[in-house]
């Protein structure tokens, strides 16, 4: 071991900086570490979906979508598209984060973050740009496994895009509200499995809800993944079954909470401190 | 200037456990200073408040004037900290590791390369930057775990037992590298088990037992109170017993005295008595490290007075 240079003096970035300027090079720092994390073990995270899907566009779309004929105006196919890619973007925004920040807490590298001066807004942000980064990926992956399928339309690209980042935005920071409460790895999973799968698919992936009976078209409005699909549905379709503007006054309304609330928990140092 | 200043630093861990019962510590600019202590004394708790992974239950801290409950950001970028428990990634490499560390302390990429550069070369690890963390072995994340403290080039450094399990020549290299970069004014404050890195290394020493500061003193006065040493003597064949007035000693074999030697004695009236019954010393040693009996009398003591009280 050489002996160390004298060259350097104890340095103070934090005052020789600007706040800003520190916080968006650990920013980027994050995002970047969580961005190479999803790209190094790119069979484990961007292979699967476009596989799935693929499988969901044949058997849904090709076989069974003929038999089925129209829905909302459109072919079978053309109606859950827009769907599917958002099946993925839900699923892959939430387990990014939450098995990476889970990682971090088993691995104990998460005291990289805790021991720096990093404000705990940077280390969401940070951590949810990772996740959104992998969903929109995977939703041009899955959008461009559908042009095999179908000629996909689009009716307004500005909601498509506020929609897909919303959503990633979302479930992306319920992942990381998962991490932060998970002790085994059991406990990240079982969210996705108990929770988003049976709502995404209840949440009018594959149907309209205009074909169920009233009362139950009524306590499927009470899914906000029906708000999301519909949403994104509606920039490439031009339908929905609901609002748009409630869909997006929702999305941004969730988006809060779920910020809110994953920053009081890394804030006081929920499941990360002792 | 004081780079550490904790007053009344308590800590109750749910489940009642009371790590920490009121602890005051003060160490200097330019200090080299040690915390030791027997297992569950507390010492990993007060680094762990220190560096914002233990929220405490009551007190204040400072580092270098800045309050860690109220000048966090501030506190923690004068912090460099070197954990007792290998915490990296274990999937990233080397390099990414120490460029990522560097990254959260908002060090811009192309200054953060070159100090990852400095670093891994001086610690003997710019060989194995590419190398995936698990692929390491033991002493090499020791050391990559001080790199990666020193990324931000911080004013103070904490050390958490930082040569637990490495052999005894890394060590040594590292004892050099921590003096040295103790000398260009970095201040460290070391936890360890071996008393004998304490000693070698530090100017100044805190015990803690229990939760308390049983002692807080500079290395010199501490060791200056010890007054009675064991030294153990090889000598050559001896046809009758060697005798030494004035001393306690014990012949362990025919090659091996132990004698123990008052400080105001001096060893050389033991030479000459040995001398004089025709008996060469061919090497002479210490027992125990001094430090070490000095610890465990302290730890003793602190006891007995917590069992009277």
């Amino acid at each position: 071991m050489s002996q160390p240079n004298t060259d350097s003096q104890p340095a103070q970035h934090a005052d020789s900086k600007g706040w800003f300027a520190q916080n968006w090079v650990a920013l980027t720092t994050i995002w970047i570490k969580e961005c190479t994390r999803f790209l190094r073990i790119w069979v484990q995270t961007l292979v699967p979906p476009a596989i799935t899907m693929s499988l969901y566009f044949i058997i849904f779309g090709s076989l069974i979508g003929d038999r089925i004929g129209q829905m909302g105006g459109f072919t079978y196919m053309e109606f859950i598209v827009p769907g599917l890619i958002m099946m993925s973007v839900i699923t892959n925004s939430y387990s990014n984060v939450s098995s990476s920040f889970f990682s971090a807490k088993f691995q104990r590298n998460v005291e990289e973050l805790l021991v720096a001066p990093v404000p705990t807004t940077v280390i969401i942000l940070g951590y949810v740009g990772g996740g959104v980064a992998r969903a929109i990926l995977i939703g041009i992956i899955v959008t461009l496994v559908s042009l095999f399928f179908v000629d996909v339309q689009i009716h307004n690209l500005a909601v498509i895009v506020v929609t897909l980042i919303l959503t990633s935005t979302l479930f992306a920071t319920a992942g990381l509200i998962n991490a932060v409460f998970a002790k085994t790895f059991d406990d990240i999973s079982m969210v996705p499995t108990f929770v988003l799968t049976p709502l995404t698919y209840l949440g009018g992936v594959f149907y309209s809800l205009t074909l169920l009976p009233e009362f139950w078209q009524w306590v499927s409005k009470a899914n906000p993944i029906v708000y999301m699909v519909n949403g994104f549905r509606y920039g490439f379709l031009g339908v929905s079954d609901v609002g748009i503007v409630v869909s997006l006054t929702l999305l941004v309304g969730f988006n809060a909470l779920l910020f809110s609330v994953a920053y009081y928990l890394l804030k006081t140092g929920k499941g990360i401190r002792s | 200037m004081k780079a550490l200043d904790i007053s009344g630093l308590a800590k109750t861990y749910k489940g009642g456990v009371q790590a920490l019962k009121g602890v005051d510590l003060t160490v200097e600019e330019g200090d080299f200073f040690a915390l030791l202590g027997p297992n569950g004394a507390g010492k990993s708790t007060t680094i762990g408040i220190i560096s914002s992974l233990v929220n405490p239950t009551a007190g204040q801290a400072k580092v270098f004037g800045y309050d860690l409950h109220t000048e966090k950001e501030a506190a923690k970028a004068c912090i460099g900290l070197v954990p007792q428990e290998f915490n990296f990634n274990q999937f990233e490499t080397v390099l990414q590791i120490v460029l990522n560390q560097a990254g959260y302390y908002g060090v811009p990429r192309d200054l953060a390369k070159e100090r990852a550069k400095k670093y891994l070369a001086q610690l003997d690890l710019w060989e194995k930057r590419d190398a995936r963390a698990r692929e390491l072995s033991g002493g090499m994340k020791r050391r990559l775990m001080i790199a990666r403290a020193l990324m931000h080039e911080p004013r103070l450094l904490i050390l958490d037992e930082p040569t637990a399990g490495v052999d005894i020549e890394i060590r040594r290299s590292m004892w050099g590298f921590l003096k040295e970069i103790n000398r260009q004014g970095i201040t460290i404050i070391l936890t360890t088990h071996y008393l004998e890195e304490a000693e070698m290394l530090c100017r100044n020493i805190a015990i803690i037992n229990k939760g308390q500061i049983v002692e807080n003193t500079s290395m010199k006065s501490l060791l200056a109170k010890l007054n009675i040493e064991t030294f153990i003597l090889d000598i050559s064949e001896t046809q009758s017993q060697p005798s030494l007035n004035g001393f306690e000693y014990r012949l362990v074999d025919a090659h091996t005295l132990e004698v123990d030697v008052e400080k105001s004695e001096g060893l050389n009236p033991v030479f000459t008595q040995l001398t004089e019954q025709g008996i060469q010393v061919l090497s002479m040693r210490n027992k125990a490290n001094r430090l070490e009996e000095l610890f465990v009398r302290l730890v003793e003591d602190a006891e007995a007075a917590l069992k009277e009280a």
